[in-house]
């Protein structure tokens, strides 16, 4: 019998571990979210969304930057969605078993967890060197190209989902594929695949590393796609690092922008995925 | 008697045509992406590597004075942070996606779940600044004091832990970045471990054996191959992590024995250092730093894809 | 239901003249007594009054249409269902004397102490030697060549000693569906339980194997108390000694099982056996 209960007792160790790791994860967590909360509040004001980024010691607001993260978000995203759907759609419809499929469907995984400082290098090379001078282009994208994989990915598993007997009954009609993807099974797809647009958003209004040697950043106004730009994450990275404190508020304030947007965006995505399973649930 | 309009059914073929090579194009265009990355980072990185040779690899010497580079520092920070971030997240993610899969009460499991995948959306800049103002300084003043007194004098492996506790350095960013791959982790295994057929479980236990006996025994065999390719996966991404690695190290281009030490790593050399690089050999060096990551990222993230689909492709045939 | 009309004689199943319920073989004493059952899913009452004592040496073989609740009761004979939430008993099942329901029992050395086997084959992985060993070895003591000797006594019980003697280090998975089942009869048999159960184990089995995992329970039936839950009736005749007939969460007959193939008491066994519904 000292067998079994030291049987027991090893499982009761090891039990109890994973109880206290699950319990560090989420106070870490927590932990994160409180330090944004209490730090970001106190920067918070109108000023973040009236006035611009300030020179050193100066008092100032987010304007440029948010304005710059939003107009480079939703570039990337246009330019880089279609890409990802196209892409997606190829490899559901059209290569479904082909050597190539396999290879673009390794490839795709590969870069989706892939440094997205890289990203930042390439475009670098064949965008800014080009160019001769720093854009908001640029950053635009690398981020699109960031966009790209998870489009991709979300686009092929969601098309695959759609149940076979409408691709068969659309065929059936004498319809070409381009028709039955277009008129069945896009719509049959549509939440999953706007699941992987929020999901793509999410991904790319976060990233800071591409963006700091593609859109650099801009102290004031812009919206010249053809110059650096302000963007959040590099202001963030700029200012937190500073010695000075106004900028340090500024950061931490920006800082809580963007997780709860990301964390919105999040939840958004997941809903709608919980939305379109319950929906196929009842039998539509 | 069904009339088909001749002209109708023309356009549609065309159609047919034009959206089919969109399609390939785009698919296509990835494949040039992966491609052209490489390529330009080579090109990039030519006039280091031709000045410096194979001793770029083995050099620690980084003075942007007299154009000397070397990525020995950064090359032994980007491994020894990994390392650490691995040692910490990966008992810890198994952990939680044993408690998520065998403990946790059913009303829990959906809310701590998603909370775990919640973490895994934080962009990571968001982990460096915190990682700055509020790990590093409780490092610096509780943990870091205590490791020099206690495990500073252990022979053996007490060289890791000398040196006045600066908060910031490699042990610090290995933290972070271990907190910061942890979500990434116990999601990918708790996945893993939800694909074991119950009737399997149930064998285990219907021999009488304990929770955690069915669990090493049974279900860690069983999904060794996705827990593997999962690990790996998760290494690849702390390899090339920036941003939550950054704030903390300490950006120093020395290799110290001590973990408490500040250091440097490929991507945040790079990220900190690229907009000021003077001169086509600094720059080029940065480059050739990004070069080096692209192959070890790559190469690991492969494989570890490798044994992933190996993985589903078994699944099917499995019990 | 359709109201019954009593078929011809001739047209009832023939009990085959050599199953075990012919030859006179003796059961043991009193194994397992179970006595008001009640199994609940959530508040959804699945077993309804269970009372029985099933033999120790014995063969029962539990029938009845999907649903019935025979899967249920079989899993309450090792507290399988305290796996998942939303399940309970309620009553008294005593297994050698001892109430298994009770607060105080070790569930893991019940489920030590009864086997199960499952419907579909389920061998772990890991090679067939330590498939047998791996029961053997949580409890502890048996180790070297006594485990060795287990192992071959259990493999030969289980009717597939010869058929695996020259790869006991190949892994389990690599058997024919078959083969894996007795290799899990094996597993279950190492540990010497007091009570063999086996849910359905041959469902997912061709007729070759089934007939072998059907000869190796007749020789284990000298040794053990075993329970066997079936939708083949064929099999349930061949097989048991007593068959207990279920229907709708209510055991609802239980007896030799020559009597209740050729002359149940309850009209609905009667229904069942003779295909007017199932």
């Amino acid at each position: 019998m000292n067998r079994r209960a030291l049987r027991k007792a090893k499982n009761g160790v090891f039990l109890a571990l994973s109880l206290i790791a699950t319990m560090t994860g989420l106070a870490c967590l927590a932990a994160i979210l409180w330090t944004l909360l209490s730090h970001g509040l106190a920067g918070m004001s109108w000023h973040l969304f009236t006035a611009m980024t300030p020179p050193p010691g100066g008092q100032g607001g987010l304007l440029n930057a948010l304005y710059g993260s939003a107009v480079m978000t939703l570039l990337g995203i246009l330019i880089g969605s279609p890409i990802g759907v196209l892409a997606g759609t190829y490899l559901a419809e059209y290569g479904r078993k082909s050597r190539l499929s396999t290879a673009i469907r390794f490839i795709n995984d590969v870069l989706l967890s892939a440094p997205s400082i890289i990203i930042g290098l390439f475009i670098y090379e064949i965008v800014v060197v080009r160019m001769g001078h720093f854009s908001a282009i640029a950053g635009a994208l690398s981020l699109a190209v960031l966009a790209i994989p998870v489009t991709l990915r979300t686009t092929e598993d969601m098309l695959n989902l759609v149940p076979i007997g409408m691709k068969d009954s659309s065929a059936a009609l004498g319809a070409y594929p381009w028709r039955t993807t277009i008129s069945v099974l896009y719509p049959a797809a549509r939440s999953g695949i706007v699941t992987g647009l929020l999901l793509a958003i999410a991904r790319i209004s976060g990233e800071t590393a591409p963006l700091l040697f593609t859109a650099l950043n801009n102290q004031f106004w812009s919206t010249n796609l053809n110059a650096p730009m302000a963007n959040l994450p590099v202001v963030i990275f700029q200012f937190a690092l500073s010695p000075y404190k106004d900028w340090q508020d500024l950061a931490w304030a920006g800082a809580l922008i963007i997780t709860v947007s990301i964390l919105v965006l999040s939840i958004s995505a997941r809903v709608l995925l919980a939305l379109l399973q319950s929906g196929r649930g009842s039998g539509r | 008697m069904a009339i088909i309009n001749p002209r109708h059914a023309a356009k549609q073929l065309i159609y047919e045509r034009v959206f089919r090579s969109a399609t390939l194009s785009a698919a296509i265009l990835v494949l040039l992406i992966l491609g052209g990355v490489a390529v330009s980072l080579m090109r990039g990185a030519w006039p280091a590597l031709k000045g410096f040779g194979f001793s770029f690899v083995t050099r620690e010497i980084w003075n942007p004075v007299t154009d000397q580079f070397g990525a020995l520092a950064p090359i032994y920070g980007t491994v020894v942070t990994s390392a650490i971030a691995m040692l910490l997240a990966v008992p810890a993610g198994f952990g939680i996606a044993l408690f998520l899969t065998e403990l946790c009460p059913p009303l829990l499991k959906r809310p701590i779940g998603v909370a775990v995948e919640l973490l895994a959306a934080v962009p990571s800049i968001i982990f460096g600044i915190w990682g700055l103002f509020v790990l590093a300084p409780v490092l610096q003043r509780h943990v870091q004091p205590w490791l020099i007194a206690h495990l500073g004098v252990v022979p053996g492996i007490g060289h890791l832990f000398k040196g006045p506790p600066f908060g910031i350095g490699v042990l610090t960013a290995g933290v972070v970045l271990a907190i910061m791959v942890l979500p990434f982790i116990a999601a990918t295994m708790r996945d893993v471990f939800d694909t074991v057929p119950p009737m399997l479980k149930e064998s285990g236990y219907g021999l009488g054996a304990t929770t955690w006996e069915v669990m090493w025994n049974v279900v860690v065999p069983h999904s060794r191959v996705g827990i593997v390719g999962g690990v790996m996966l998760g290494l690849g991404r702390a390899l090339g992590e920036t941003m939550a690695v950054t704030f903390v190290i300490g950006n120093a281009h020395r290799i110290s024995s001590s973990l408490l030490a500040p250091g440097t790593t490929i991507s945040s050399a790079i990220a900190n250092e690229f907009t000021e690089a003077v001169g086509d050999l600094y720059t080029s060096s940065l480059i050739a730093l990004g070069l080096l990551l692209f192959l070890i990222t790559f190469t690991v993230i492969a494989a570890a894809q490798a044994m992933l689909r190996r993985l589903e492709r078994r699944g099917g045939a499995a019990l | 239901m359709i109201p019954s009309i009593k078929p011809p004689k001739h047209l009832k199943m023939r009990v085959p003249q050599t199953s075990a319920a012919e030859t006179s073989l003796q059961s043991g004493p009193p194994k397992i007594e179970i006595r008001g059952l009640n199994f609940y899913y959530g508040d959804m009452r699945s077993l309804h009054d269970i009372n029985m004592t099933l033999a120790d040496r014995s063969i029962t073989a539990f029938i009845g249409p999907s649903g019935c609740g025979k899967s249920t009761l079989l899993r309450v004979l090792n507290r399988m269902y305290a796996l998942y939430p939303n399940q309970r008993a309620e009553g008294e099942v005593l297994i050698g004397g001892r109430d298994i329901l009770g607060p105080t029992v070790d569930v893991a050395e019940l489920r030590y102490r009864v086997g199960m086997v499952f419907q579909k084959p389920t061998p772990f992985p890991m090679s067939v030697f330590d498939n047998v060993a791996f029961g053997l070895r949580l409890a502890g003591g048996v180790r070297g060549a006594d485990l060795k000797i287990r192992v071959e006594s259990a493999l030969r019980d289980a009717a597939i000693w010869d058929e695996v003697k020259d790869k006991l280090h190949a892994d389990g998975r690599s058997l024919s569906g078959g083969q894996q089942q007795r290799l899990c009869v094996a597993r279950a048999i190492a540990v010497q339980p007091d009570v063999l159960l086996l849910d359905e184990p041959t469902a997912a089995l061709d007729p070759i194997s089934t007939l072998r995992v059907e000869e190796t329970l007749q020789a284990l039936r000298e040794k053990y108390c075993i329970v066997v839950v079936t939708h083949n009736l064929q099999q349930a005749a061949r097989v048991s000694n007593v068959t207990g007939f279920m229907f709708m969460g209510e055991l609802v007959e239980i007896g030799p099982s020559n009597q209740i193939f050729t002359s149940p008491q309850d009209r609905r066994t009667d229904d069942y056996i003779t295909g007017r519904f199932g």
